[in-house]
């Protein structure tokens, strides 16, 4: 008979389960494809909390892509897209980005809503000379990046000019003197933090504090206590949905009807139903909306996206509509490089970015978008503040 | 008013975290093994609730006593294909395989459940009350005290009860108990139940004021096994204290220090209380016979 050793655990137990935890939580890599095709790649949250972001951006390239390829598709080839999942993980992200460059050898990549994965996707991309376009992350040093060749590209807001938007907001409208900020803690969250400072002083205010929120926060009333304490008249707020629906669940307990303006953290996914009655407060940035937008292209665009896609019944069905346009207007852009560039060579295409002349896209009408300088298509002016109600995004009368 | 809130905030999370540590506690004294899939089941109870009594529309009462019984169903299967195999081989790699079974359990979930978390409704989180000028839910008054009781229980029936002594005699000498009659294998199974369904209970108690979603369950498990090993594992009132603690001195942290201070002061205060008490608060040292 086998006797049983008593078991007692020590550090390297710990260790070491902590380290196969890690390996396990990696996922298996699909194989490659072999047709001939131009490939776009797409590495954004496809599963977990942020898993509506990274189904807005596919839809977005997919109805681009068809027109694309229905068109006569790029240097005679169709275009195919190849999504990887980054399960929210900056290490998951930079693998798919390895796979997707180098096995994939896809013509641009497009990244997803966190910007802590667009940061670590970055230098890898300047440093194999491959062209990124980023249709969500708002992170300024994702294509601020200092690099001597910068190869990312952006159709969405970025922090800093978001940082300006939302001190202008909340002086103009609610008349504040001292705001306080909620900020996740992670890089997104310091890049805002960066902004808004930069932002307050240029109008030469002061803040009620700065307070960090965790993604697995439940109460946030500490946090939010001290704003009080300090007088904060306002809240800038910055974080993903389940950590934005805590904060409006926290101030909903300490019954305080401080104005929220908010970056666009709460339109990927059910912020509605998970912040409770005072979702509805939050007034957030965003770059494009379906609802109260009179563009035959919006239209039109819905209309497509209800052929392509049978689950979409209405503007409910499309909630996060900045991922969707952002997307679209980038692929569509992208499509113009590669066709400036002639191939899919990384500096060509990233030449053919700089000699876009004019798009007329679903967000605005883009004029040289981009130059060596200018790495952003949108500007302050492209922002509109919007509203959660009963799960659509509205614009704030 | 800031000491205030941050204590209904540290009692309410931290008597949660002591539920879940305490079923680390409980599979560790009767076996010498530990679920590391405790996470995930916490994360079970939640879903198992949400679908019961908010999808199905099923009686509040009713959706949790069967969301807890599958919670247990859970401990068994785990104590029985991902500890029992390995343990009887003397082998560690249960530690693995516990860690595998939540992961497949979070993923299951995930293609089952969906992959967006979702709110769960309960009267005990709709309207906050005043407590002494701080508002809060009732719900965050009712987590301590669930917590307090079930240390209370677990220790009166350890004492008081034959299945509870049966456990004890198999936490001394497992082979002493076996040939006095006591059926180890459904003690150690028990406990494994057991230990599931205090973590159900701990996710249906915080559901209401998070939200339920395949993956909540991993950052709880983790701080809760950080409360296990500060307690002492061996001592169960040891493991709802430090639970407590924990998250007392983190809401504390925030309120006083700022949030940018909170994981540092915490967990440094982990490694200075096991630096000073390697044993945890309330632990005692394991005798190895050679």
């Amino acid at each position: 008979m086998t006797k049983k050793t008593p078991f007692t655990l020590t550090r390297r137990h710990v260790l070491a389960t902590a380290t196969a935890a890690a390996l396990a939580a990696m996922t298996g890599i699909a194989p490659a494809h072999a047709a001939d095709t131009i490939k776009i790649g797409l590495i954004a949250s496809l599963s977990g909390p942020s898993a509506k972001s990274g189904e807005a951006i596919t839809r977005g390239l997919t109805v681009a892509i068809d027109e694309i390829n229905a068109a006569g598709g790029l240097l005679g080839k169709q275009v195919e897209l190849l999504r990887r999942d980054d399960e929210n993980n900056p290490g998951k992200g930079l693998v798919a980005a390895r796979e997707l460059v180098q096995r994939e050898k896809v013509a641009v990549l497009f990244g997803g809503l966190q910007t802590p994965v667009s940061l670590a996707i970055v230098p890898f991309m300047n440093q194999s000379k491959a062209v990124f376009m980023g249709p969500w992350a708002a992170g300024t040093p994702i294509t601020q990046n200092g690099a001597k060749e910068n190869y990312i590209f952006r159709v969405s807001a970025f922090d800093s000019m978001v940082g300006v938007a939302l001190v202008d907001r909340a002086v103009a409208v609610h008349g504040a003197k001292k705001p306080g900020m909620m900020l996740i803690n992670n890089p997104w969250g310091e890049s805002n933090e960066k902004s808004l400072l930069a932002a307050l002083k240029v109008k030469g205010m002061e803040n009620a504090g700065i307070e960090k929120i965790e993604q697995s926060d439940i109460d946030v009333v500490p946090q939010l206590t001290r704003l009080k304490s300090n007088g904060a008249d306002a809240i800038f707020m910055v974080a993903n949905v389940g950590p934005s629906a805590q904060v409006m669940k926290s101030l909903e307990r300490m019954n305080w009807n401080v104005p929220v303006v908010s970056h666009w953290g709460p339109a990927g996914g059910r912020f509605s139903e998970l912040g409770g009655p005072r979702a509805k407060d939050v007034e957030m940035i965003q770059t494009f909306t379906f609802s109260g937008n009179p563009s035959p292209k919006a239209a039109e665009m819905m209309a497509k996206l209800k052929k392509h896609f049978p689950e979409i019944k209405g503007e409910a069905d499309v909630t996060p509509a900045v991922g969707i346009a952002n997307a679209y207007d980038g692929m569509h852009l992208a499509a113009l490089a590669i066709k400036n560039a002639g191939s899919i060579d990384g500096p060509a295409v990233r030449k053919g970015f700089y000699d876009i002349k004019s798009y007329d896209g679903l967000i605005k009408t883009y004029e040289m978008p981009f130059s060596p300088e200018k790495h952003d298509a949108l500007g302050p002016e492209d922002l509109v503040f919007t509203q959660f109600i009963d799960g659509k995004i509205i614009p704030v009368k | 008013m800031l000491l205030t809130s941050a204590i209904i905030t540290g009692l309410g999370l931290g008597a949660m975290y002591g539920l879940l540590a305490l079923g680390f506690h409980i599979t560790y004294v009767v076996s010498n093994t530990v679920n590391f899939s405790q996470g995930s089941s916490m994360m079970l109870g939640a879903v198992l609730g949400y679908t019961f009594a908010v999808t199905l529309g099923w009686p509040m009462p009713f959706a949790v006593i069967l969301a807890l019984a599958l919670c247990g169903v859970f401990g068994l299967a785990v104590e029985r294909f991902l500890v029992r195999p390995f343990a009887d081989r003397g082998s560690n790699a249960w530690l693995m395989a516990t860690i595998a079974g939540g992961i497949v359990l979070d993923n299951v979930v995930l293609f089952t459940f969906g992959k967006e978390p979702r709110s769960f409704p309960s009267p005990l989180a709709t309207d906050a009350i005043n407590v002494m000028g701080v508002g809060a839910y009732p719900l965050q008054l009712i987590i301590p005290v669930v917590g307090i009781v079930a240390a209370a229980i677990f220790s009166f029936v350890l004492r008081n009860t034959k299945y509870g002594k049966a456990m004890l005699a198999v936490v001394q000498n497992a082979e002493a108990a076996r040939l006095m009659g006591i059926d180890t294998r459904f003690v150690i199974a028990g406990a494994f139940a057991l230990s599931t369904m205090l973590a159900g209970v701990a996710g249906l108690l915080i559901a209401p004021l998070f939200n339920v979603s395949a993956g909540m369950g991993l950052v709880f498990g983790i701080k809760a096994f950080a409360a296990a090993i500060l307690g002492g594992i061996t001592s169960a009132w040891g493991v709802v204290i430090a639970g407590l603690l924990y998250d007392l001195v983190e809401a504390l942290t925030t309120a006083f220090l700022g949030s940018t201070y909170t994981q540092i002061v915490a967990f440094s205060m982990i490694i200075a209380a096991l630096f000073f008490m390697p044993n945890g608060l309330l632990g005692s040292a394991g005798i190895k016979k050679v």
